[in-house]
């Protein structure tokens, strides 16, 4: 486990030696440009560690040309087999899994037996437990991947989530404590995180000990509905939110309802983002839209200097 | 026939796809909308029901009777999730850890352990616009909405449906899955971007591991480069649909309104899509 970030000492600006403060950019709703933005940020913020937190479809990497210095596997849980000549097809597994993740399949020889779905396994163990037959083991269950990489933007920690994962939420916070780990490490003062879609449980290990959380939304019925609910999660934590509006040209009076909710509830809306076609285009070059170039580079420019500002009273 | 709307990245237009779908057949033939997103559900802002979700789900949680736990531990031992920690006395429940297996209540010699529901969402479900509906929308702060997606899913108390369609949430963990497993075919929605083809790989190897046919849907076609296309003929994956990077169609979106319910050239071609659709679940069957 990783200390708690402390609050600094009074009347230390800490240039010298800051605690890594946890910058998570979320959105509830996917594909509003969570990872477009990080990237930006990435390339305008210095000395900091970047963490994907999106385990199961990370596409952080895809603008970093990341070169892997570590590569770990992700052990959590545990997960059932059962061995086909011990198994005597009486069905109790099946009966007792919660999970419906045994089912029967046929051996070569004709006799018919139990199986475990890899997938639909959370590795309970009761199937081991009430077999008679002694035919089911439990085994350390590997569950993913995660790395280390350098990049031209610094040290990135991401992770790769095997398909129907279980432990998100353990995967995302092995892959943050690493990347706390590392910027006190190196000394540096930000952990830039890019946060998974949801409120679910990889997106609650992504928040928890966040100093602040940047919302990234757009102006569609869906976006608001989802901030909101992102919002309602995050400030449940009592972690402040600020937001940015992207391609906030396609819809400027839902844009302006956006606004309106935002300054009820007290989060800053630190930017917003003009609908930029040069955005896709620098994903396609796999740079960053600040390193591409164009108008919405600039916004996100202003926006960089807000949140800076932010997180340094996050931090007296 | 049961087709599941997926995708690994979020934002791609699954619950367009999904609204417009549904649209376009419900009255046609009879059409169910099941919205498994329940952490984001955003069909509702679409399809617009009088109904709100007001049944209350839950998912069985142990509760240990004081006066027959002899505190032996065995419970929090045989926790394979570490939602039970021993005390002296009564063992402590971390709710938030529990995955409802039951081992707890199976393992305790006193039969002390017995299961309650703790509500971690609410269902609606009725008729509109001639479709039937489902959708779950979870409670802020709840980390596991499986057993709220199986209850979407549950079809028991529905009307016969000809078409299911379910709306995936994005990603390939385990809420991806739950909404995926059990349909007849995947239709998974991409862009054609890196961020697009990275994701859709990972969809295409959930719907592979999962043993069901799939085929592929491109929006905002015009945007982003050609490797969608090329890694599609390469793995030999049919391409069911492309939907044009159309402004008309974001805007729409963004106001909440259902394309195809206005524009009928759009709704004619998806409805050829779903009776493509059928044909190619009838072919897996039948394979």
């Amino acid at each position: 486990m990783t200390a708690a970030p402390s609050p600094s000492a009074p009347g230390h600006s800490g240039p010298q030696l800051p605690v890594p403060r946890q910058l998570v950019v979320l959105s509830g709703k996917g594909g509003t440009g969570k990872t477009s933005v990080v990237a930006a940020l990435a390339t305008l913020a210095s000395n900091k560690v970047l963490a994907d937190c999106d385990v199961d479809a990370p596409d952080l990497h895809l603008l970093l040309d990341p070169r892997r210095v570590q590569s770990e596997p992700f052990v959590s849980g545990k997960e059932a087999r059962i061995v086909p000549e011990r198994c005597s097809a009486c069905g109790d597994c099946m009966d007792n899994c919660r999970f419906d993740a045994i089912g029967m399949t046929r051996l070569d020889s004709g006799r018919s037996v139990y199986v475990v779905d890899p997938v639909a396994c959370e590795g309970c163990g009761m199937c081991a437990r009430v077999c008679t037959s002694g035919a089911v083991e439990l085994q350390d269950a590997e569950r993913g991947e995660w790395f280390v990489s350098d990049t031209r933007h610094g040290p990135l920690v991401h992770a790769r989530l095997n398909i129907g994962g279980e432990n998100s939420g353990k995967l995302v916070t092995l892959v943050r404590n690493k990347a706390q780990e590392l910027a006190q490490e190196i000394n540096a003062g930000l952990v830039l995180v890019d946060g998974p879609p949801g409120i679910g449980c990889p997106v609650i290990a992504s928040v928890t000990g966040a100093d602040l959380v940047l919302a990234v939304t757009e102006p569609t019925v869906s976006g608001a509905h989802d901030l909101l609910r992102a919002a309602d999660l995050v400030t449940g934590f009592g972690i402040p939110l600020a937001v940015c509006i992207n391609k906030v040209d396609l819809n400027p009076d839902m844009a302006a309802i956006i606004r309106g909710v935002c300054a009820e509830r007290d989060f800053p809306v630190v930017g917003e983002l003009s609908y930029d076609t040069a955005v896709v285009r620098a994903q396609v070059e796999g740079k960053s839209i600040v390193e591409h170039g164009g108008g919405v580079a600039d916004q996100i420019r202003d926006l960089w200097k807000t949140v800076e500002s932010l997180l340094a009273k996050v931090e007296e | 026939m049961k087709i599941v709307i997926a995708s690994g990245k979020g934002g791609t237009g699954k619950t367009t796809l999904s609204v417009n779908l549904a649209t376009a057949l419900a009255g046609v033939t009879t059409t169910g909308l099941l919205d498994c997103d329940v952490e984001e559900p955003n069909c509702h802002l679409y399809v617009k029901p009088a109904f709100a979700p007001t049944e209350p789900v839950g998912t069985p949680i142990p509760v240990v009777d004081e006066e027959l736990c002899t505190g032996c531990g065995l419970c929090a031992r045989a926790c394979e999730f570490n939602a039970l920690l021993a005390l002296p006395g009564v063992p402590l429940l971390l709710p938030e850890l529990c995955h409802n297996c039951g081992v707890c209540a199976y393992v305790c010699p006193e039969k002390a352990i017995s299961e309650v529901d703790r509500e971690v969402g609410m269902l609606g479900a009725g008729e509109v616009h001639g479709m039937y509906f489902r959708w779950g929308l979870l409670h802020v702060g709840e980390a596991r909405s499986t057993p709220l997606v199986r209850a979407v899913k549950d079809l028991t108390d529905a009307p016969a449906l000809h078409t299911v369609i379910i709306d995936a949430p994005p990603g390939v963990a385990c809420p991806a899955v739950e909404a995926m497993r059990g349909a007849d075919f995947a239709v998974l929605v991409t862009e054609p971007t890196p961020f697009g083809l990275h994701d859709l790989r990972l969809a295409v190897e959930t719907a592979r591991q999962l043993a069901m046919p799939c085929g592929v849907v491109i929006n905002r076609v015009g945007i982003g480069d050609s490797r969608v296309h090329d890694y599609c003929a390469q793995e030999d994956l049919p391409i069911l649909l492309e939907i044009p990077d159309d402004r008309r169609i974001a805007e729409a979106c963004s106001r909440g309104e259902v394309f195809a319910a206005v524009d009928g050239a759009f709704a004619d071609k998806l409805r050829v899509f779903a009776s493509d659709l059928e044909a190619r679940v009838q072919r897996a069957v039948t394979r």
